[in-house]
């Protein structure tokens, strides 16, 4: 990889999206980040590729290409049937260097998250984790900065170069990649000025899903390059892929979530059955605070927060929840959050959308009663 | 005089504070209501080497020194007074006496199985008609060859109903003291719950420390062999008076710890509660209050950590005393962990008296260490004679 | 055998967060503590060393005070530690921090069936890249989000989470092997432990220790051997207030439930 000559960015073009697949079914994050990618390729005036490597997977490009990209690159081999880090990063490392794309998104998948870094390592290029927003276009990134950051206008309208290796570059063609640090209190831009391909893992369910275009399906290039890999570039073994049989708690594409926290420790199974009740009145699911998982009260897979799944309901109530930082951080970005807490100063009054103080105990029978109600007359 | 803790005993006070919020607190208050001893925490702490702190390595302990010992103590009376007596009477009143006098073989057949925890110690000095005056002593035991049998009851045993090994001072005959008097010749020994002719009496019910059991032991013709007499004959009085020294370390530890942990409460809850629109604690009553909660509990820290400090020294010189030093500390950790509690409760108001906030149990669990090991009117006899005040 | 894991300290953010005017971390004002991922690393490390005996390195990069973090672990079990610290070494990305942590560990010696351990990702950057990045600069395989490990002779049995499911995967040593929390519930320290902490032997690798490795280069490590730059740091503008519902009673629970549906949010 060394003879890798990365640093002529003007040899890099093109915008590339990695589309992963899992026992040949789509991800949906695949058509987020198409769709995102056409935004940025027409920023910046060039072709959109979806990369999708797998087993016998070409039928899955047309569907890929409905989304907005120009060209799926099929790379098929049967050594791909099952994702290894080894294989994936070798083909897609060498696609990268046989066609140079300047920029190359991920979906910040457990697969995307451990593939990205790899292949960012060996291509000896930057990689922004887990990114929420990305621009090229200058203006749509003020405009960006102007709604969601607090940022004086005076810093926004001067920015366009930053000051890299002790030289202004321009940073008008840098993709820029932004990312939120400690659950979102804090906010970063990253670009990638010296190294090509620009790469960024995104975040799943952030980016909107473009409308599918028919006819940018049925005109696409299907291409299927040479795929050079053998059974000893692998150094690990798939001996078996299990969907999970227990009902996993699908809080990330939940429209409703009643969340639990420490404050149900009076009455840990009332408490969850309280909460069980009112979601099921709103057809929600449960959710819970890492105190409650911590505790052994309820299973990993309710957690919301910086360790458990992040989640952007319309609704979230949090009942008994006091709202530390972490647990923010995976439920901030609800569309209307409801806190019930004993505690008038508890956090999460913060960021709550309503609040009442009082005990959840007393307060989610009546909540339950009352929406039971609203819901039958409307 | 150094005020500075090693980097030691600051990491064992940060693992000893983990521990205890995350293993010990949140059975806290179901062990009082319950009065269910709390055996699945004893194993946890025995596998951190907690059941045997300052025991030396040969002997299955952790090595430790007795400061460290006590902050253990303290820092789990801090959330649980219950858990924090468990480990006192076991390590002080057990292990520490064997050690402490034991022969070689005694340690090495006890100690590894004691700091390991799988066995609980105890201690049996008190009787129905000897709490503070040990020479009231009524139990007796009588060499019959290979071994003595023991006959009589004690009281108020704690780790009683749960205990595995037992020192157990009783009358083994008649001495004369200095001055020519007749007095009982007391003698100490390592007594087995198997033991035939042991038996359990009742449970006590008590005001706090309700986790912790507390019993009568019954002993009908109990066979102890011979060589599990502690120390020498005669020497039963010395031993125990020792053996309460050391205990009075820990259980000024215990109450230390509640008194710390009512403070942490009260100054938790006083920022959050909201009376004629201010926080309690913007109020001057509260800060005065806190201040000087806080200033008691301090200082009783500082008389703790000496006294461990000072148990330490006569392990390596035992012209070194720790008596006076061990009485204080009780004395004054205690009474400010009664006060302290007491004052809490009041800042809490009517929910300081409800179960649903912790203090209210501290305040009961405070009580205890102003009785126990000797109580106040006892350190005070123990501080005068040490003064030489007679 | 050997198992080396790589551990960093982190700010604690159970608390508040503190952010300096200029958007940027204020740090000064935060615990730090072992980012918790990494201790679910120590943990299994640990486990695989009361089954097989075999010795476990803790690794960081940091600055002089991380010493306080490796003495911890120390006491929670592992036989030594590796601070690696430098000037040089500050202002690193992922990528050069993986460079350089991946030439701490040629420098203690990756043998055949040796294991390396990271947590899945720090909660301060949540990047989740070291761990792959050091695997590749070690070119040695890796297995993230792993959720239980089995020794089996010479090989390496591991679940592997997915979202939807699990992998379970063979992997060949050495390797590196990202944990998540799911894997374990990690050990306190012990007494003893604590006691011994200060007296197990500690390395310091700094730059001139490491220079010599292939991967130290001026351009691929600290600041200027970092790809990506930070463009702005910025603070998110606050929600607007939420509204206090009066009275924790029946007319309060009816009045947001009224609300709710007229706004059509249920």
């Amino acid at each position: 990889m060394s003879e890798f000559k990365n640093t002529v960015l003007e040899e890099f073009k093109d915008v590339w999206v990695f589309c992963e697949q899992r026992q040949g079914v789509l991800m949906p994050t695949d058509f987020e980040l198409i769709s995102e990618g056409r935004k940025l390729a027409d920023e910046l005036g060039v072709r959109l590729y979806g990369l999708l490597l797998g087993d016998k997977v070409e039928g899955l490009a047309r569907e890929l290409a409905g989304y907005g990209a120009d060209e799926i690159i099929v790379c098929e081999h049967p050594l791909l049937k099952d994702y290894t880090t080894d294989a994936y990063a070798k083909v897609i490392c060498d696609m990268v260097v046989e066609r140079k794309p300047e920029a190359l998104l991920v979906g910040a998948t457990n697969i995307g998250r451990d593939l990205a870094p790899r292949c960012a390592a060996r291509l000896h290029t930057g990689l922004c984790a887990d990114c929420t927003h990305l621009d090229v276009d200058m203006g749509i990134y003020k405009d960006f900065l102007r709604e969601a950051s607090t940022l004086p206008e005076e810093k926004i309208a001067g920015l366009g170069s930053a000051i890299v290796l002790g030289k202004p570059h321009d940073v008008s063609r840098d993709l820029k990649m932004t990312r939120p640090a400690f659950g979102g209190h804090l906010m970063a831009s990253i670009i990638c000025p010296r190294f090509r391909p620009c790469m960024a893992t995104v975040r799943p369910g952030v980016m909107k899903k473009a409308p599918f275009d028919q006819k940018r399906a049925d005109s696409a290039v299907i291409s299927k390059p040479a795929v050079r890999l053998a059974a000893s570039d692998i150094r690990t073994q798939v001996l078996e892929t299990v969907k999970e049989a227990r009902k996993l708690v699908d809080l990330t594409g939940a429209e409703v979530i009643v969340s639990v926290g420490r404050g149900i420790s009076k009455d840990i199974q009332g408490g969850i059955k309280l909460a069980e009740e009112l979601a099921d009145v709103l057809h929600g699911v449960v959710g819970s605070s890492r105190a409650c998982v911590d505790a052994g009260w309820i299973t990993a897979d309710h957690q919301v927060g910086q360790t458990g799944k992040t989640v952007r309901p319309r609704v979230y109530i949090a009942l008994g929840i006091s709202g530390a930082i972490q647990h923010q951080a995976g439920m901030s970005d609800s569309e209307c959050i409801i806190a019930v807490n004993k505690n008038e100063n508890a956090p999460i009054f913060e960021i709550a959308d309503y609040g009442i103080v009082g005990d959840l105990f007393k307060v989610t029978p009546m909540l339950i009663e009352e929406f039971k109600k609203a819901m039958e007359n409307k | 005089m150094d005020f500075v803790l090693s980097k030691e005993h600051e990491m064992l006070r940060k693992m000893y504070r983990e521990f205890a919020e995350n293993e010990v607190k949140p059975l806290a208050q179901e062990i009082d209501e319950e009065e269910r001893f709390p055996m699945e925490t004893v194993k946890k702490m025995a596998r951190l080497g907690m059941m045997g702190t300052y025991f030396p390595r040969e002997y299955g302990g952790a090595g430790a020194d007795p400061l460290a010992y006590v902050m253990c103590v303290e820092e789990l009376a801090k959330v649980c007074g219950t858990t924090a007596v468990i480990v006192s009477a076991h390590t002080s009143l057990c292990a520490a006496p064997i050690f402490e006098n034991g022969t070689e073989e005694q340690k090495m057949k006890y100690l590894p199985k004691l700091c390991s925890g799988e066995w609980i110690g105890a201690f049996g000095l008190t009787e129905p008609g000897a709490g503070t005056d040990a020479q009231g002593q009524q139990t007796t035991a009588v060499l019959e060859g290979d071994h003595y049998v023991l006959n009589g009851s004690k009281c108020f045993i704690t780790n009683g109903n749960v205990a595995d090994v037992f020192i157990i001072i009783a009358v083994t005959g008649t001495a004369t003291d200095k001055r020519g008097r007749k007095v009982k010749e007391i003698s100490a020994f390592i007594v087995e719950r198997t033991f035939p002719g042991f038996s359990q009496g009742k449970h006590e019910k008590k005001m706090g420390i309700r986790g912790s059991s507390t019993c009568d032991l019954i002993f009908e013709d109990c066979i102890v062999p011979k060589e599990n007499l502690l120390g020498k004959v005669g020497d039963g009085f010395k031993i125990a008076m020792k053996t309460l020294d050391g205990g009075r370390i820990g259980i000024a530890a215990q109450a230390l710890g509640l008194g710390e942990g009512a403070v942490e409460e009260a100054i938790k809850y006083t920022r959050e509660r909201v009376q004629f629109g201010k926080r309690i604690s913007q109020f001057q009553n509260t800060q005065f209050q806190l201040a000087d909660m806080h200033t008691r509990m301090q200082a009783a820290q500082y008389l703790v950590y000496a006294a461990a400090m000072k148990k330490e020294e006569h392990a390596r010189n035992s012209k070194v005393s720790y008596s006076m030093d061990a009485a204080m500390a009780k004395l004054f950790a205690a009474e400010a962990a009664s006060d302290v509690t007491r004052r809490a409760v009041q800042l809490f108001g009517g929910y300081g008296y409800t179960r649903e906030y912790p203090v209210e149990r501290m305040m009961r669990d405070a009580k205890i260490t102003e009785i126990y090991e000797g109580t106040s009117e006892v350190q005070k006899m123990v501080i005068a004679s040490n003064l030489g005040v007679k | 055998m050997k198992i080396i894991v790589c551990v960093k300290q982190v700010p604690d953010t159970s608390g508040k967060v503190a952010v300096n005017p200029d958007g940027t971390l204020n740090r000064a004002s935060m615990q730090t503590i072992t980012n918790p991922d990494d201790k679910n690393a120590i943990e299994a490390a640990l486990k695989l060393k009361d089954e097989t005996g075999c010795r476990v390195t803790a690794v960081t990069m940091g600055p002089p005070p991380a010493e306080g973090m490796l003495r911890e672990l120390i006491a929670m079990g592992c036989d030594d530690a590796v601070l690696i610290s430098g000037r040089e070494f500050g202002g690193s990305d992922t990528f050069a921090t993986s460079q350089i942590i991946a030439a701490g560990i040629n420098a203690i010696g990756l043998e055949q069936d040796d294991i390396v351990f990271c947590g899945r990702q720090a909660i301060d950057g949540d990047t989740a890249q070291v761990g792959p990045q050091i695997a590749e600069k070690l070119n040695i395989p890796q297995v993230s989000y792993v959720a239980d490990i089995k020794k089996e002779g010479n090989e390496i049995v591991v679940k592997r989470m997915l979202e939807d499911g699990y992998m379970t995967v063979k992997v060949q040593t050495p390797c590196l092997l990202t944990c998540i929390k799911e894997l374990n519930e990690p050990r306190y320290m012990s007494v003893g432990g604590i006691v011994d902490a200060y007296s197990k032997p500690m390395q310091v690798f700094d730059y001139p220790r490491l220079k010599d490795d292939p991967l130290i280069e001026a351009d691929t490590i600290g600041l200027a051997g970092s790809p990506t730059n930070i463009l702005t740091s910025f603070t998110p503008p606050q929600k607007g207030a939420g509204m206090m519902l009066e009275g924790a009673d029946r007319a309060a629970c009816e009045k947001l439930a009224d609300i709710l549906v007229g706004k059509h949010i249920i």
